[in-house]
């Protein structure tokens, strides 16, 4: 496969799951300031935090309240990571490589693309939020499953997968995050109903509320930690991702599991072990965020091991005699 | 809808002889549409643009900031080409193609043409297609235009005139095949009972075109589409004819020379490619040997082309047989060549760069259309009878500075086409644009591109000014024989 279409590929499905993700982000928030009564607006600060682009948003709207950081967010052709201009790239990226995905896909990458771009238009959005990001998510899952049935799972499909995988398991962690952003710092929340309504809203902007309580039953910080983030079945946990990235890594390289074959693979791979050999104990104790922070920025380097194994341009080969001479 | 108050006017109509008494071929097409209960067809249009849009297919303008992407305007009249005329043009196109690809061989190797004074050398060299780095080269079988769309117009008489020759890249093929698919979702017994020639075989024909002229060796055959990239106004035809033939699409940073052949960079390394149909055009296509600044195309690539191991598709250089001042000259051309008069006649042309033609030319700018020798699309063009004074003026300037630049021609009166209009039918005029593809044989895909000046009045039907486009159906009138052959 071209190295340039699997390089579109990852990044298509990346760009999707991530303004899903953004719709998940504002989510949970819309829903953390229906039962935070006090202090709305100050509600929206972490949010930005969170996602690390806050001097940005500084610059361009400098208040922070619930309709700036939506239109930043969510519309913002000048933020690269908008959900709108998430869904902009995936279309340029499925665009170049039409012939490699299915009609179907392109179909709903570019409906995705359109509902947005209109919905940027009309401002319904501000009175209706919760119903606009449902819309949202619900297209990156028509996407998603479109993939899944009508795509061969080939090299090519499991390059979606990876990026869609790594994405999820950033997202999720950064989603995590959101809550102890807001919270730990007011120890006077902790274990009260205030607390418990918030770990609910945060599970259910993971779509995790359901399948948390037919595991655990009651909602406890310590074992919300454990689903979201060592769960081994829950989809959107970050284990779970990082088993079916380093699958779907293996898939393409025709490695065996549990051995590596190139840079991307052994740092998946310790990475994977690390998340392993560690529980949820020992992340409330190190400090969650702490250890989130570490996570993302290990993430981050099998990013870019992905990128330097498969999609760089490397430089030519040496002249032909010489190779054969060298072997 | 129905088309009791339809009329052909003083047009050459291609479905109605009269007023209310359509020709034989279309009679079938006619009344099945005036069947449709009310509102029907408008329903059917909408749905057909619809589909447009999801699907994506679309076209790039130049020149606009915004909204550079747009769906290209469908109408879902067909116009209907009958058994007799196609035939005509069939052997038209074969005879026209063999010609050219004969007097470009000539013009890089003996220039006999020039040495027995039927061109002058001049207009050959001078013309900003030719190329000089192409002397001397022998392109696989001796084939230059392995694809070419040639325009035609049918004139008030009812004859079929080429308009202009496209050698180098020409585009639009996968509009004809989804047009097609467009109409047979909408009338599929219709098209069964019409006895239309299938078009869906083209993109086989293509890919066979392709190995014909690829160098032979062991081991499969590696094929591929090279595209300038998505910004390219025809890059959705790229990626559907890449699509359709089953071959990677690439662009120029995905091929790289090395160990004289060309490769494509694959997440598992290099792979060798046998064959490239170029969508791009001479001068980006290599830097090292045309333009230097270019980063479309693939440094070295020429060199491989020439030692015979990669074929390109188009040749380079085979521009010089779509300059529009060589146009005129076709019909020599073809006599020198073949020593035969041309089955379909140029319209008439006068090239601004002989005195006598330019002063008719500059005398009569209100009647003709003026167009520059080297551009297509619809861009640098004239049209004399809906220009203002002020235009023809800057066009006078224009011919008077670079005569060479610069052909004319009458305004010919294209037929028309009924075509839906809120909710009537209105003629709309039309040309047409079969696709020729030059391998083992000379092929004609039996259909083209029907396209069509969707502004009342107006001659030009370049998608880029307010052209759309219609499916076009080939008849077949001898169903029962072309069976039989076939089986046996």
């Amino acid at each position: 496969m071209l190295s340039r279409v699997a390089d579109s590929i990852y990044w298509m499905c990346r760009y999707i799951e991530r303004a899903e993700n953004v719709a998940r982000f504002i989510d949970v928030n819309l829903h953390l300031v229906l039962d935070l009564v006090i202090l709305q607006h100050e509600q929206w600060v972490p949010l930005i935090k969170v996602t690390g682009d806050d001097k940005l948003f500084m610059k361009r709207y400098g208040q922070v309240n619930q309709r700036n950081v939506i239109q930043f967010l969510t519309f913002d052709r000048e933020y690269p990571n908008s959900i709108l201009s998430c869904l902009s790239t995936a279309r340029e990226n499925a665009r170049s490589i039409r012939e490699i995905i299915s009609s179907e896909m392109w179909e709903q990458v570019n409906k995705f693309y359109l509902l947005v771009r209109d919905a940027a238009e009309n401002r319904e959005v501000f009175d209706r939020p919760h119903d606009f990001f449902d819309e949202v998510k619900r297209n990156s899952h028509l996407f998603t499953g479109l993939t899944l049935d009508t795509m061969s799972h080939g090299e090519g499909w499991h390059f979606g997968r990876l990026g869609r995988l790594i994405e999820r398991a950033d997202k999720t962690s950064r989603i995590l995050d959101v809550k102890y952003f807001i919270l730990l710092p007011r120890v006077e929340y902790v274990g009260t109903p205030y607390d418990n309504i918030q770990w609910s809203a945060l599970l259910k902007s993971a779509s995790g509320l359901e399948m948390y309580r037919k595991r655990y039953h009651r909602i406890s910080p310590r074992q919300v930690v454990e689903f979201l983030i060592f769960d081994q079945e829950f989809p959107r946990a970050v284990a779970y991702c990082l088993k079916k990235a380093d699958e779907s890594l293996h898939c393409i390289s025709g490695t065996n599991i549990g051995t590596y074959g190139n840079l991307a693979e052994r740092r998946l791979g310790r990475l994977s072990v690390d998340l392993h050999f560690t529980d949820a104990e020992t992340v409330l104790h190190s400090g969650v965020h702490e250890f989130l922070d570490h996570f993302q920025l290990k993430l981050n380097e099998v990013g870019e091991a992905i990128f330097e194994t498969f999609f760089a341009m490397r430089p030519l080969p040496g002249p032909w005699f010489g190779e054969r001479a060298a072997q | 809808m129905d088309f009791s108050q339809y009329d052909p006017e003083d047009f050459h109509d291609e479905l109605f002889v009269t007023s209310g008494r359509p020709r034989p071929g279309a009679a079938l097409l006619v009344e099945r549409i005036e069947s449709l209960p009310e509102g029907d067809l408008l329903r059917r249009q909408r749905a057909a643009e619809a589909t447009l849009y999801q699907m994506g297919i679309t076209f790039t303008v130049y020149g606009h900031d915004q909204g550079t992407e747009r769906i290209w305007p469908f109408d879902l009249i067909p116009r209907i080409v009958e058994t007799a005329d196609w035939k005509i043009i069939e052997r038209g196109l074969r005879q026209r193609i063999y010609a050219l690809n004969a007097f470009i061989h000539d013009v890089y190797h003996g220039r006999h043409i020039i040495k027995d004074m039927v061109i002058p050398e001049e207009v050959i060299l001078s013309g900003a297609s030719y190329r000089s780095q192409c002397i001397g080269f022998n392109p696989p079988k001796g084939i230059w235009c392995h694809v070419t769309g040639t325009d035609l117009v049918r004139d008030k008489d009812g004859a079929f005139y080429v308009l202009e020759d496209n050698l180098r890249c020409p585009s639009g093929v996968s509009y004809v095949l989804e047009n097609r698919q467009i109409l047979k979702r909408n009338f599929p017994a219709l098209f069964e009972a019409s006895r239309v020639r299938p078009v869906e075989d083209y993109p086989n024909r293509l890919l066979a075109t392709l190995e014909f002229v690829a160098p032979q060796g062991p081991g499969a055959l590696t094929a591929v589409v090279l595209s300038p990239g998505i910004y390219n106004s025809a890059y959705f035809e790229h990626s559907f004819l890449a699509r359709q033939m089953g071959v990677e699409l690439v662009e120029g940073r995905d091929l790289v020379v090395s160990d004289g052949y060309v490769h494509m960079r694959t997440t598992k390394g290099f792979e060798r490619v046998d064959v490239i149909y170029r969508r791009i055009d001479d001068d980006f296509l290599d830097p090292l040997m045309f333009r230097p600044d270019s980063f479309l195309g693939v440094p070295g690539i020429m060199e491989v082309y020439r030692a015979g191991r990669v074929a390109l598709a188009n040749a380079p250089g085979t521009g010089i047989a779509d300059d529009k001042v060589i146009y005129a000259y076709v019909p020599k051309i073809i006599k020198y060549y073949m020593g035969e008069d041309p089955v379909l006649p140029n319209v008439p042309t006068y090239v601004c760069w002989e005195d006598k033609e330019r002063e008719y030319v500059l005398e009569n700018l209100e009647k003709l259309v003026v167009k520059s020798a080297n551009e297509s699309g619809g861009y640098g063009m004239l049209v004399g009878p809906h220009s203002t004074k002020e235009e023809r003026s800057q066009f006078a300037d224009l011919i008077r500075a670079h005569p060479r630049n610069y052909i004319a021609q009458p305004t010919v009166a294209l037929s028309r086409v009924p075509t839906i209009v809120d909710d009537h039918f209105e003629g709309r005029h039309v040309d047409l644009r079969p696709y020729i593809l030059y391998g083992e044989n000379i092929y004609v895909l039996p259909g083209g591109l029907t396209r069509v000046a969707l502004r009342k009045g107006s001659l030009v039907v370049n998608s880029s000014q307010g052209g759309g486009s219609k499916d076009t159906w080939v008849l077949d009138l001898m169903p029962a024989t072309s069976e039989q052959q076939q089986q046996s």
